[in-house]
């Protein structure tokens, strides 16, 4: 079929097409001409878009409310989320990945599990082993849970990135002196980058974005990231709706964009392997 | 008929395993990760299915063995059994029009079209975005005074008065589930998607030579081997949704009363509301339980396409 003809077919698969892209992106398009409104404008004759644009509210909203320190909290919890889990699952899935062991399948399985046990569900079983460490209100527990959790991710997207390096070029480098661990550093891991690239921003935007156990176990608002501090602009009575989505802008856009950049790769990840 | 290869390529083509060790020798690299896994996962679970079975203060001390004391008091709770049912209707629902409705995105979103890389983008957005700030962008949309619903339905002349579907006791569970089904769509839309790639073109070629229409391709042969897939983006979302948290915290806390709680909702309002600990972890041990069971379906369902472990 040529492919620039058109055909009402055609016709009919690009507006649906659109028309879905429109659907789904349309809250965040409202939130965004949101952000730019004044407190007034919110209610009294409101509009679609804003009448008069207020492109200050992005200098405002940081002194109405500690954003920036919300902003930092995340960034502390997502970047200290990503290495762990990298530091964790390059070792483990390298190794699955080259050796056969009793209870490989086992070790798998047991990860693939992890991945679907969302927090949600232990919640209070988590929030009572932080308080046994102390760990309430301190970053390094945020990260501990946040790296469990994605762990998954990681071990089985590597272990399929490693196993399709070929063994020879490892065994190349070792006769050129690289031992098993500088061999795996210098010629497994830069071919496998893509790989690492995936893991590294899927476990950074689950870190960014989750709520539940952050909510439970960051209570102190000068530790709290960006998805629980956001609630500091609903008061009892009168939402800033204005700076509260200047703030989910900030912390919306780059993970979009993030997101978009290993699209090829999600599906594979999420799913061990399962779907392709 | 050839069968669908879901092995994974790349694993055939270089599939050198050097020795058969034990389990030993693998701890230094996988040691860490069974610390991790041990440590996040494995003593919450003990730990939450210990203190239910364990007499438990409102500030969290324990004072001995309580048999299945906590459990008695959870089932004489009277609003349990409403929140059990309702759960179940929030997940059937929910899991129920996002696979449905996700078939023909996914489909649509497989064809070629100018500007497709643009739609399957705007489809990732929901993915990406944080859902508690999704689900806080729909309760502006719902507001009732400023609200784009409000605000377009008047403007329409459709209302009079603007809707509080939110507080509405009658609407505020659709609304939930409503959101739910945004942010699930485009998980399962790619899952399926990926699905739809992976069949062979010349299967579709061939039926469409022999004079198929395109509704029989997709019934008899793209449906089937889109099964495994459908499966798996069923059961994942099964999980997800059962576990559901920020969208129901974030637009009515569950509220008015328990109206719209579920069992994941009702034992955190139980536990860090209300302090009643007991409940609480009776409650959250038989959730626990439960979504323990459907990942034993799910990892028995994708064994064979594990295959190469």
């Amino acid at each position: 079929m040529n492919k620039l003809a058109i055909t009402p077919k055609r016709i009919a698969v690009i507006i649906s097409a659109y028309s879905l892209a429109l659907f789904f992106i349309y809250p965040y398009i409202n939130m965004i001409f949101t952000s730019f409104k004044s407190h007034g404008e919110l209610y009294d004759d409101p509009t679609h878009f804003p009448k008069i644009w207020h492109f200050e509210n992005y200098i405002d909203v940081w002194s109405a409310a500690p954003v920036a320190g919300f902003l930092k909290s995340s960034l502390i919890v997502s970047i200290g989320a990503t290495l762990l889990v990298l530091f964790v699952s390059i070792p483990a899935a390298y190794y699955v990945a080259r050796n056969k062991f009793k209870g490989r399948s086992a070790f798998l399985l047991l990860v693939l599990a992890t991945q679907m046990f969302s927090p949600t569900a232990l919640i209070i079983g988590i929030f009572r082993e932080v308080n046994y460490f102390n760990g309430l209100n301190q970053y390094w527990a945020l990260i501990i849970v946040n790296a469990g959790f994605n762990l998954a991710f990681g071990v089985w997207l590597l272990s399929g990135f490693f196993s399709s390096v070929p063994v020879e070029i490892e065994e190349a480098a070792m006769v050129d002196g690289c031992n098993k661990l500088t061999a795996l550093i210098r010629v497994t891991l830069p071919v496998s980058l893509p790989g690492i690239v995936t893991a590294v921003i899927f476990t950074f935007v689950s870190a960014w974005n989750e709520f539940t156990v952050a909510l439970t176990i960051m209570n102190q608002q000068s530790v709290q990231p960006i998805s629980v501090g956001i609630t500091t602009f609903t008061g009892q009575y009168d939402v800033a709706w204005e700076y509260l989505f200047t703030t989910t802008t900030i912390a919306i856009i780059p993970v979009v964009i993030l997101f978009i950049t290993i699209e090829k790769y999600l599906v594979g990840g999420l799913t061990a392997g399962s779907v392709k | 008929m050839s069968e669908l290869k879901v092995q994974d390529r790349t694993q055939t083509k270089t599939k050198k395993i050097r020795s058969k060790n034990s389990i030993i020798s693998a701890l230094p690299w996988i040691g860490p990760a069974l610390l991790l896994i041990a440590g996040v996962v494995v003593w919450p679970a003990i730990e939450l299915i210990r203190i239910s079975f364990t007499k438990i203060s409102p500030a969290g001390a324990l004072s001995g063995f309580n048999g299945l004391g906590n459990y008695r008091e959870l089932f004489a709770n009277p609003n349990l059994g409403t929140i059990a049912i309702r759960t179940v209707v929030w997940v059937v629902l929910v899991v129920g029009f996002t696979v449905s409705l996700s078939l023909p995105i996914a489909q649509l979103i497989n064809q070629k079209f100018p500007g497709r890389r643009f739609v399957r983008w705007a489809l990732i957005v929901p993915w990406a975005a944080s859902v508690v700030m999704t689900a806080i962008v729909f309760r502006w949309i719902l507001a009732l005074s400023g609200g784009e619903l409000n605000l377009t339905l008047m403007q329409l002349g459709i209302i009079s008065e603007p809707l509080d579907l939110k507080n509405d006791p009658r609407w505020s569970f659709y609304v939930l589930i409503f959101v739910a089904v945004f942010v699930s769509i485009p998980f399962t839309s790619f899952v399926i998607l990926a699905g739809l790639q992976s069949i062979p073109p010349d299967l579709v070629e061939a039926a469409s030579v022999d004079g198929a229409s395109p509704f029989q391709i997709y019934r008899k042969i793209k449906f089937p081997l889109l099964r495994s897939a459908i499966a798996i983006a069923t059961i994942i979302n099964l999980i997800n949704v059962f576990n559901s948290f920020p969208i129901i915290w974030a637009i009515t806390r569950g509220g008015p009363g328990y109206d719209t709680d579920t069992t994941i909702t009702f034992a955190y309002k139980m536990a860090f509301i209300e302090y009643s600990m007991g409940t609480s972890t009776a409650l959250g041990s038989v959730n626990f339980l439960f979504i323990f069971l459907i990942i034993l379906i799910y990892l028995r369902l994708t064994r064979a396409t594990r295959q190469e472990l």
